[in-house]
């Protein structure tokens, strides 16, 4: 590419949609030092919010909810899809394949209202079925994020199955590994990359997720909700005091994995280099 | 085009591993199962809930109640029609907005498009909650931007000018703003995958042969990222056509969508009959509009190939 004809718009035009985009943390992280309790009117500087933000009990509650969720549903989610991708990988009739691919993809196209509340009617049922007074909790949301996550491991394992060669696991089983011993070391090495985004990428879905929780949540709340509740009255800067240290986690979380990555990528160049 | 025959070279020797069919059935069953209890029967009760009436039987009335009166019939092709027309235009404009960004990032070098992309995933991260209520802060009667407007007319009053002061909450405007921020790196994103694999080699063939620079990007570069665009159109379209948090906080009471209603007839007390039957007409216009896309993108691909 020549670098010379990028001009004035091909730098201005990003720093411009980057702007757009983090206005609202911008005003995140002002209010947070508020001094006033007030999330409009903005004056001084002050620890006050996260200090109340550590002594909420609720607000606690519902991030340990959050990541207790987050961790328990992209592991299933992980074990389940990536079994599921094999066995979609090794069926043998393509139409029976691609049967289960639509099936798979059917909750990334429908909305999540939808999936949200065809969840809560499942439960609700069991639940009546059951004789339970109140079907929904935290079971209920662990199986709904399962079920949303499934996708998106699938989606990323299959193509690494693709790429490895199938006669690899048969080199293994001659080599006298049992089956299980042939996927562990012979296959999940070159798809674990695929595995490990999958898991990611759920917890990531998982953690941030409020559509399809909100329907299926009863009276336990995760962060979202939480949040969601409160913004029906009267949010406090201590939510934005939170907010703001989930930005800072995501932000050095992403510089880390970019440097990291800057430095394989110059690792890799002087390799070439002979 | 060459990466592609690439592909299909290489998986033809491919042939399904060796396993068993006891280790399949081991394999599958348990997705399958998964599939059909938490996917497909949830999905086969909302349609129940729709062609049922309260005690189970089977009634077309739920629909028939939506149209039952002039006035019903006229909120219900009024909402539907405004949640079209707000997704619509909100996918509109984040494909005007993310088409060149995509584009810039594709020729950007790579440090500086992988920090372009860090920088937009960060905001996909956030919680969509706290920043939609951020926007409230920022568009409200006392809010930032009417702040900055203040201050301005502090500065010219002694000019005798003021601006006047701006109310844009509760507007169609806003709750479009809402959906466009909320959903625009999903159409960065895929543009930008298509744009990045795109081979340089191809714009060089069309410069050669004497394109200019808006032919390149019209007659090559355009056409072949429209599965890129067809898919970040799908995925602007279909959470802003169901969303319900960003048009109540905000378009106010004004502005109602579906996925308000359908939250409403759940959430609400009422019964789920009615909700059912809403969120089956809102399936019912996505997979239309994802029917519409996939020809799009599918006719452009087998067009290049052929």
């Amino acid at each position: 590419m020549n670098k010379k004809r990028h001009g004035v718009f091909f730098r201005l035009y990003p720093m411009l949609i980057l702007f757009f985009l983090y206005a609202p943390m911008l005003v995140m992280i002002r209010v947070s030092f508020n001094e006033e309790n007030s999330t409009s009117k903005i004056s001084g500087f002050s620890l006050h919010w996260y200090r109340e933000l550590i002594s909420t009990p609720e607000a606690m509650a519902a991030l340990q909810n959050t990541l207790v969720l987050a961790v328990l549903s992209s592991l299933c989610a992980m074990v389940l899809g990536t079994a599921a991708a094999v066995g979609i990988d090794a069926m043998r009739r393509k139409w029976a394949q691609s049967v289960v691919l639509s099936v798979t993809n059917l909750p990334l196209m429908n909305p999540e209202i939808v999936t949200g509340i065809s969840m809560m009617l499942l439960f609700v049922f069991l639940g009546q079925l059951l004789g339970r007074q109140e079907s929904l909790g935290f079971g209920t949301m662990l199986l709904a994020h399962v079920t949303f996550c499934l996708p998106y491991v699938i989606l990323s394992v299959l193509p690494k199955l693709r790429q490895t060669d199938p006669h690899l696991a048969e080199a293994a089983r001659d080599l006298g590994c049992s089956p299980w011993g042939a996927f562990w070391r012979a296959v999940l090495p070159s798809i674990l990359s695929g595995v490990v985004s999958g898991l990611l990428m759920s917890f990531t879905l998982s953690l941030d997720d409020f559509v399809i929780s909100c329907f299926v949540s009863g009276r336990v709340q995760t962060l979202p909700i939480y949040i969601y509740s409160m913004t029906k009255r009267r949010v406090k800067p201590s939510m934005y005091a939170l907010s703001v240290l989930v930005f800072a986690a995501i932000f050095l979380l992403l510089i880390a994995y970019n440097v990291l990555q800057a430095r394989a990528d110059k690792k890799q160049k002087k390799a070439y280099r002979p | 085009m060459t990466t592609m025959t690439k592909q299909k070279a290489a998986a033809k020797p491919r042939s399904a591993p060796p396993r068993s069919g006891y280790t399949r059935v081991l394999l599958n069953t348990p997705y399958l199962l998964w599939c059909v209890i938490f996917v497909l029967v949830p999905l086969a009760m909302v349609a129940y809930y729709a062609f049922t009436d309260g005690s189970g039987h089977f009634t077309l009335g739920t629909f028939a109640d939506l149209l039952a009166t002039a006035e019903k019939r006229a909120t219900l092709v009024d909402v539907f029609g405004r949640s079209m027309f707000y997704a619509l235009i909100a996918t509109a404009i984040s494909l005007v907005l993310a088409y060149p960004l995509a584009y810039i990032m594709a020729h950007s070098g790579r440090g500086a498009q992988r920090n372009l992309m860090m920088l937009l995933m960060v905001p996909m991260w956030m919680n969509f909650l706290i920043c939609t209520y951020c926007w409230m802060n920022i568009l409200s009667k006392n809010g930032i931007i009417n702040g900055g407007i203040a201050w301005v007319n502090l500065k010219l009053s002694p000019l005798g000018l003021a601006l006047p002061k701006l109310d844009m909450l509760n507007k169609p405007g806003a709750v479009i703003l809402g959906m466009v921020y909320n959903y625009l790196p999903y159409m960065i994103l895929p543009i930008y995958t298509v744009l990045a694999k795109l081979s340089p080699s191809l714009v060089e063939a069309a410069q050669d042969l004497g394109a200019s620079r808006f032919q390149v990007l019209r007659k090559v570069t355009a056409p072949l990222s429209l599965p890129g665009v067809a898919s970040g159109i799908t995925m602007v379209f279909v959470p802003s056509v169901s969303t319900f948090y960003i048009s109540q906080k905000l378009g106010g009471t004004k502005n109602q969508l579906i996925g308000d209603w359908i939250e409403r007839s759940f959430m609400g007390g009422y019964s789920y009959n009615g909700g059912a039957a809403l969120s089956l007409i809102l399936m019912l216009i996505i997979v239309v509009c994802m029917m519409v896309m996939k020809h799009f993108s599918d006719g452009e691909e087998g067009a290049f190939v052929a």
